[in-house]
Parts: C-alpha cells; structure tokens; sequence
C-alpha cells in the first residue's frame, strides 16, 4: 500500500519534472532590476506574440551577485537594469557574453551599446530639472552649473546625492569640468539646498507644489508618470506646478543615462533571450516603452507618445560616452561624501 | 552554580549533544561567516576616506538612532509591563495582550502611514492650514516626520514589544515574597520596583533590548526613507556606488563587533547573578490604582496601543476597503498563502533548532560552546539583503559543487538544487532570526533549577529523555513564544526574500513593497493589512498561552503537579 503510494508520487514528481523540462524550451528567464509594473506591459506583448513565457525575478539590489554566485547553473538568461553602472559591473566581472544580432546593430545607435555586443541600452532618459511655475520665471535657469549660484539659495531639492541618478550626473560633470570643478559645484548645489536630500524625484516635486523649494532634479519620465496618474489625481496638480527645463541647451546638452539589458554567460535559453532582446528593441516594444513609460525610445524613427511631444519636444542631448560616465561614478561618490552631501 | 548542569559531557549521548550543537550552529553562522570572509577581499580599502568624510555621521547619526530607540522602549516596554503585571486598574486585562499587537507591524510600513498623516499633504496640515489660512509650508512651523525624531519615534512603537514580552514574562515570574519582604523592609513601591524586581527582570529586559538594538541596527527601509543615515546605510552605498563588497562587508562586521561588545557588557554587569523560579508570583494586583492615576495607567497603556497598531489599522484599512474588490484576487491568496507557510516553516525551524543550541549550551558550557552559540545568533544584527548575500554564497558553492561532482562521476547536470529555490529563503530566515527563537528559550530553560537536571540524571535519564520529559514541558512557553515572534518577523522580512526568491514568488511583504516604494500606499494596504492581520494570530495565540501559564501559576508549580509524577 504505502509502497504504491510512494510509486505514484515519484511518478508524479518525475512528471513533473519532465514537463518542467519541457516548458523550460519555450521561456526566458529574467533578473530585473527595473520595477514589475513598468516592464510587464511589454514582457505581455512578447509572449503575446512568440508564445515564450517571461519569468522575472525583480529585486532592486544584488542580483549581479547572485547570478555570479550561481556560476555556470543560473538559470538567468537575461538581466534587466535602470542604469549603466549595473550592465557595467556585469560586463566587468565576466558576467555576460555578447550577442551579435543584425537587428539590434540597426535598431539600437552605437552610442548606446556596448561595442563588443555584451549590453545594450533599450531607453534613454533625461536628468532635468524642474522649476516652479510660480516662482521661477521661464529662462531664469538653463545649466546644471547654475544650480550652485547662491541666487538659489535655499531653494532646491534633490533625493540623496548617493542614488544611481545623482551619482551620473555628478559623474557626467567630472568628466567635463574635472574633479577639482565638480567639487566646488557640488559644495555650491549642497549651500542651496533646502532641505536635506531625501525621498525619491517625485517627491521633489512634490515639494515643489507645496512651497518648500522651487527647484529640483528629476528624471524626465517622472513628468509623463504623474500628469497622466489617474488613481493619485494629486500628483496631476504637482506636475502642474513645475516647468520642465532641459539644462545646457546652448553648450553640451542635457545629460542622457540608459536602462538597458545584458545576455548572462550561462543563458540557458540563449535563442529566446535573443529574441526577446531583439523584441524589446524592435518598433512596438519602443512605441510602448515612450507610451507607458515616457522614456525615450533608443531606436530611431519610433513614434513618440504626444505626451512626450506636448511637453518635451526635441532637446540637445550630451553624447558622453555611458562608458566613460560609468568610470567617474566610483569618483562621484567619494566626492558626494567629501562634501557631506547627504548630511 | 558554574559548570555543568548534567553530568551527561561524560556519556555517549552527551559526545553527540556536542556534536549536533557544533553542526546547528556552524550551519546556521555559514552566512555570517561568508559575510567576513567577504570583508578580507576589499575592492580598495575604504576606511581612510570614510574616517576623513561620512564615518563620523555614520556613526553619529546609528548612535543617536540606538539610544533613541532603547530609551523608549525600555520606557514603553517596562513601564507598561509592570503596570499589566502589578496594578490594577481599568483596561488591564486587555492591554496585558493587546499591547503585543504593534509587533505585527512591520517598520516600514508604520513609517508610510505615519508619513502619509503627518506630511504636509497629509489630512493633519491640510486642516491646519484651513484653519489659520496658511498657505504654502513657509507660513508655519510643523514638526518634520522624516527626520531623526520620526525614525525613533517609528522604530520603537513597532519594537517596544519586544522589551515589553519579556519584561512581562520577568515579573510574573518573579518570586512574590521577595518582593513582599521588601515592602515589609520599608521599601515604598518604587523602591521596591527599581530595587529588587527591577534588577531581578534585567537579564530579560536586556534579552528585549539586544533584540530591538539589532532590528535597528539592520534596519534599511525605515532610516532611508527618512533620510536618517545610519551605518546600514553607508553598509549598501559602499557596496551599491563603489562597487565594493568587501569594503560593505568590513562595515557590516564592525557594526557586529559593536553589537558583540554591548552585549558582553551587559553579561559582566550581571556577572554571576542567577536565580531559580522556586514559587508562584502570589502578590499579582499588589497595587490597586484609582482616579487619576488609574486613567494615567490606562492612557499610558493606550498611547502605546492606538500609536502602534490603532492608528496604522485605521490608515491601512480606510484604504484596503476602498478598493477591497479589486485588490482581493486569486493572486492575492496565493501570496498569502505563501507568505503563511514561509514564515511557518522558519518558525518551527528556527524553534527547534533553537531549542538544540540553548539545550546544548545548558550542558555544555564551555566556552567555546557559549561562542559559537553566540556566533550563531549575529546574522540577526546583519542588514537583510547583506545577510541575502551570505546565503547566496555557501548555497552557490554547494550546488555547484554538487553538481561538478555529479557532472564529472555519472555525467548528469544536477543544476541549482537549493539556490534559487524557496529553501533559500527558509535558510536565509532561520539564519537570519534565529536569535529571537534562541533567546527566549534560553531565558526560560536558565530559569529551571539544576537541581531538576540532577534529579532526572540520579533518575537514570539521559540528557535526550530530560529534554523530553523535564525541560521541554518546563520551557513550553518559551519556545512557543520564540517560535511565533519569529513567524511574525518572518512575515515582515523584505530584503533578503526580495533577492533570494525563485521566478514568479511573491510573499506579502515583497508585494506591498513594490508599491510602497513607488509612494502608491492605497495599493499596498492590503497586503500591509494582510501582514498585519495574520501576524496577529500567533500574537493572540501567545498572549492566550501566556494568560495559560498565569492561570496554572509560576512554572514550577506546573512542574509539581504534573511532571513529578512521572519522575
């Protein structure tokens, strides 16, 4: 009797595990450390598609060492970031191999990917600042560097001067004005805050709408995410309180960072990692990335959303290398605690 | 009263006690381990920037946190336990469990509510405003929630409980003529509080306090967000924006060095105090209260209830409701379910395994037994997703062991057997709180006399049979109090089950977080709600088993009705 059952149940789990194998033919398995809600749409629209099933892991820190800890047997295929120091340091400590995809070489600008084909950027973003309608007039800023005039003087906001964020653009500074420069800006920008550092870009804003700051730095997309926030109509009326200024139009432009995404070593299901990878880049992953997400598209010629025409339009952007800014970020975080930023 | 209890260090099945302890407790420290070996390779050595720039804030800022946080809720903790304890007055049946409640709190979550009411958004200060016409936050002065203030004020409504369970647990077991022959020595009550019982309730206190000083100490979710900048927070930003792990890991060791020397310092002080429950706490209701001081007791109590649990049911509950439907999915169950048996199973894990370490220190303790033991227990100071790190190291090295072993001897690919897999998570958990469950086992297995280990040995039991028969119904209380305070911590933990979790797995504290970190806190209540709601089952089983042990007097006088027989 008992040894029946025991038959059955190792029958089952052989089944089980049969099937698993199976299945495991037709997914992709991701690590992400972009948000659920902002990928899914898209991962939806793939399976939708190709039939392959997404299976994602979402963590906002350590995933690079757990697919190194889990050496040749991860089952990761593909790694999924919001900003380039995390494809970087995979890149750096072998975690990647490189993809040579025709369709990713035309689809994705070479400023935007790794060379060698270990990463690419999917989308771009801005760090603009955003000024209060009321209290800032149009034109009164227009540079990064200006956030240190002392006319702003107890009037700016920021999130911790530590995040990914801050840090390239710290980075982006150095490698333009030197270490020495960057300092004394930072020192300037840290004499005009308002408050100290704290909360992520939207609550900035939100500062802003309530009469704490009248400036601060955010990412662009933060903008289209609350005009268009329906179930917190309040972020609509903080939205409307700023002006969104796109930095050092008539010098280098405004500074650009990446997400993006790397193939692992050991990719089990290499093929549709590919694939998914070429998707993601291809014309309607894009058009949905600027639609839900107001990113901006890497891939040239896409659509973009009205939101994005509405209020953005066409900027200058820095074309600094994402190389390059990822080399100055260990840089920019020494010089964030030199001058006490986030004290 | 040194040396050991039993003389079972001579026998076989002492050799083995010896043996198993040695293995619990190497196999439960392999992440803390993994943790230090990390911090022998730096990336660069990160101390002389951190000593010229942030490490004296760090520091600073973790300092003021701690002392913040331990003096309310020793305030809160002990007050309110003598008061359930020794007073009467109107209430007090119900706070002596409900007080219990904010534990199922989890800090994070608190710290939104809080945030959400208190903010300059928040209905609070919309209705000032309203009513003095004021109209942009430059016009008035508001305290600010995000601030250190805010953190310590968060941390210990939700830690309190800790300190108050054993303090609690202390003074009912405290013997009553003591104490009575105190008052008849001239004491007033508070001499007699501060000077015997007090003193008496201070190795639990400490055992609360050790707790609460660790949970702050690994605390990531609440300082961030309100921008109080502790060394957890330098621990992730050496790691994160440098790119320097081991640099991480050697501030994470130096936090625990800290922990170790706070906790030694209080083990000196009390050097070699020890006391033996002999009689029932015949004098509960020593002190009858009335008007006012009667309804100060009551407010006091109240305060600590209504801010730590009252409030953030209120909030969280306004909001789940509102949406009730929508939220309440199949999914939803599922990862209810999920975080029910994740946290029970640790729970059980981390009570027996407890259970195995405080048993084995009871009969040996040597010390190298008691540094192990004490080993075994740092991984609860660690900050979840360092401690996450740890697991994921030994569990890496041993899957891919195993597999180039299987790969190389019969040429089959046995993959990630444990990384990756809801065992990870269980690892991570009982390596993670395993403190708690030891703790409180300890403090109760400490309280029975080594007369009675004697006796069962004289009885000819070996040390498995008194386990069974002597100690494990003695520390019952104990142990079920170990095992469910850890359950609820299991259901609160995010960090290390964000990181370790397999494709597709979501527990209630993962799924509130990701829209709790957006500032989406309606969508997140239910699942805080959740937390909440079955945190409080083993809340309301402990506070029943508690009022049990009360009904049945002291534990001793358990141990003579029913066990002695059977000596």
């Amino acid at each position: 009797m008992f040894t029946r059952f025991f038959c059955r149940v190792s029958a089952a789990a052989l089944a089980l595990g049969v099937a698993a194998g199976s299945v495991a033919a037709e997914q992709v398995n991701i690590y992400s450390y972009r948000q659920p809600f902002l990928i899914e749409p898209v991962l939806d629209k793939f399976t939708e598609e190709t039939g392959i099933e997404t299976r994602v892991v979402y963590a906002s820190k350590g995933l690079n060492e757990r697919l190194q800890r889990e050496g040749r047997n991860s089952p990761a295929d593909l790694v999924l970031t919001s900003n380039t120091s995390n494809l970087m340091e995979l890149v750096d400590k072998g975690l990647t191999q490189p993809v040579d995809s025709a369709v990713l070489e035309e689809n994705i600008p070479a400023q935007f990917r790794d060379p060698e084909g270990h990463w690419f950027g999917l989308t771009t973003r801005a760090r603009l600042i955003y000024a209060s309608r009321e209290r800032v007039e149009p034109g009164e800023i227009t540079s990064y560097e200006e956030l240190a005039d002392p006319k702003w003087k107890g009037r700016i906001c920021t999130r911790s001067g530590k995040h990914p964020y801050s840090l390239s653009l710290i980075a982006s500074m150095i490698a333009h004005h030197g270490e020495e420069k960057t300092k004394e800006w930072l020192e300037g920008v840290k004499a005009n805050l308002a408050r100290k550092p704290q909360g992520n870009d939207r609550a900035q804003v939100k500062a802003i709408s309530e009469g704490v700051c009248d400036l601060s730095l955010g990412n662009s997309y933060y903008f289209g995410k609350m005009i268009t926030n329906t179930e917190q109509p309040e972020q609509v009326d903080w939205a409307k309180s700023v002006n969104l200024v796109f930095p050092n139009q008539d010098g280098r432009g405004t500074h650009m960072f990446i997400s993006g995404a790397a193939l692992a070593k050991h990719a089990p299901n290499r093929e549709n990692a590919v694939r998914l990878l070429e998707f993601l880049s291809g014309e309607q992953a894009q058009y949905l990335y600027a639609e839900k997400n107001f990113e901006f598209p890497v891939r040239p010629g896409t659509a973009r959303s009205d939101l994005i025409e509405e209020y953005m339009g066409e900027f200058k952007e820095d074309d600094l290398s994402l190389t390059e800014i990822a080399a100055h970020v260990p840089a920019a975080s020494r010089l964030v605690d030199e001058v006490g930023f986030d004290f | 009263m040194k040396g050991n209890f039993s003389t079972a260090g001579a026998t076989g099945s002492g050799r083995l006690w010896l043996v198993l302890v040695s293995a619990v407790a190497l196999l439960v420290a392999l992440p803390v381990l993994a943790i230090f070996w990390l911090a022998l390779f730096p990336e660069e050595n990160i101390w002389p920037h951190l000593l010229d720039t942030v490490l004296f804030h760090y520091v600073s800022e973790t300092l003021v946190l701690a002392a913040g946080v331990s003096l309310l809720t020793l305030l809160g903790g002990v007050a309110a336990a003598w008061l359930v304890t020794m007073c009467r007055f109107p209430g007090r049946a119900f706070f002596e469990w409900a007080l219990l409640l904010p534990f199922a709190v989890p800090a994070y979550v608190i710290a939104y509510v809080y945030t959400d009411l208190l903010e300059y958004a928040g209905p609070l200060q919309g209705a000032l405003r309203d009513w003095f016409g004021w109209q942009t936050a430059r016009d008035y002065w508001f305290p600010e929630i995000r601030s250190m203030g805010g953190a310590i004020a968060m941390l210990s409504l939700v830690l309190y409980p800790y300190v108050y369970m054993l303090a609690r647990a202390a003074f009912l077991e405290q013997c009553g003529s003591i104490r009575a022959a105190s008052r008849a020595l001239g004491c007033s009550p508070w001499q007699s509080f501060l000077r015997v019982s007090l003193p008496m309730a201070r190795p639990a206190i400490a055992v609360g306090l050790s707790l609460v000083l660790m949970e702050t100490l690994n605390d990531f979710g609440t300082v961030d967000f309100f921008a109080v900048r502790t060394l957890s927070v330098g621990i992730y930003d050496t790691w994160l924006s440098r790119g320097n792990l081991g640099g991480a890991a050697q501030i994470a060791c130096s936090t625990l060095v800290f922990v170790v020397l706070l906790i030694s310092l209080e083990r000196l002080g009390r050097a070699r105090q020890r006391h033996f429950v002999q009689s029932p706490a015949a004098d509960r209701d020593a002190y009858s209260l009335y008007g006012t001081r009667a309804w100060l007791a009551h407010g006091f109590c109240a305060l600590l209830l209504v801010g730590g649990f009252g409030v953030p049911l209120l909030v969280l509950g306004g909001y789940a409701a509102s949406n009730f439907s929508s939220y309440w999915t199949e999914d939803f169950i599922g990862i209810a379910r999920n975080s029910f048996f994740l946290s029970a199973g640790a729970a059980f894990a981390t009570a027996l395994l407890g259970l195995v370490l405080a048993y084995g220190k009871r009969l040996f303790p040597s010390r190298a037994v008691r540094a192990m033991v004490g080993f075994a227990r740092l991984g609860y100071a660690m900050p979840g997703a360092v401690m996450a790190i740890g697991v994921l190291i030994p569990l890496g090295a041993f899957d891919n062991a195993l597999d180039a072993f299987m790969r190389s001897q019969f040429g089959i690919s046995t993959g990630l057997v444990l990384s990756g897999t809801v065992f990870a998570i269980l690892f991570a958990y009982t390596a993670r709180f395993l403190a708690v469950s030891a703790g409180a086992t300890e403090t109760s297995l400490d309280k029975v006399t080594p007369s009675m280990d004697r006796a069962a040995h004289a009885l000819g039991r070996n040390s498995w049979q008194t386990l069974w028969s002597v100690h494990l119904p003695l520390v019952r209380a104990g142990l079920l109090s170990g095992a469910l305070v850890v359950f609820v911590d299991c259901m609160k933990e995010l960090p290390a089950t964000l990181l370790l979790r397999p494709f597709g797995f979501e527990t209630l504290a993962t799924y509130v977080y990701q829209f709790a970190s957006d500032e989406m806190l309606e969508r997140s209540a239910l699942g805080a709600l959740m937390i909440v709601l079955v945190g409080l089952l083993p809340v309301i089983l402990l506070s029943r088993s508690l009022g049990r042990a009360r009904r049945e007097g002291a534990r001793s006088t358990i141990l003579q009705e029913t066990e002695a027989p059977a000596l």
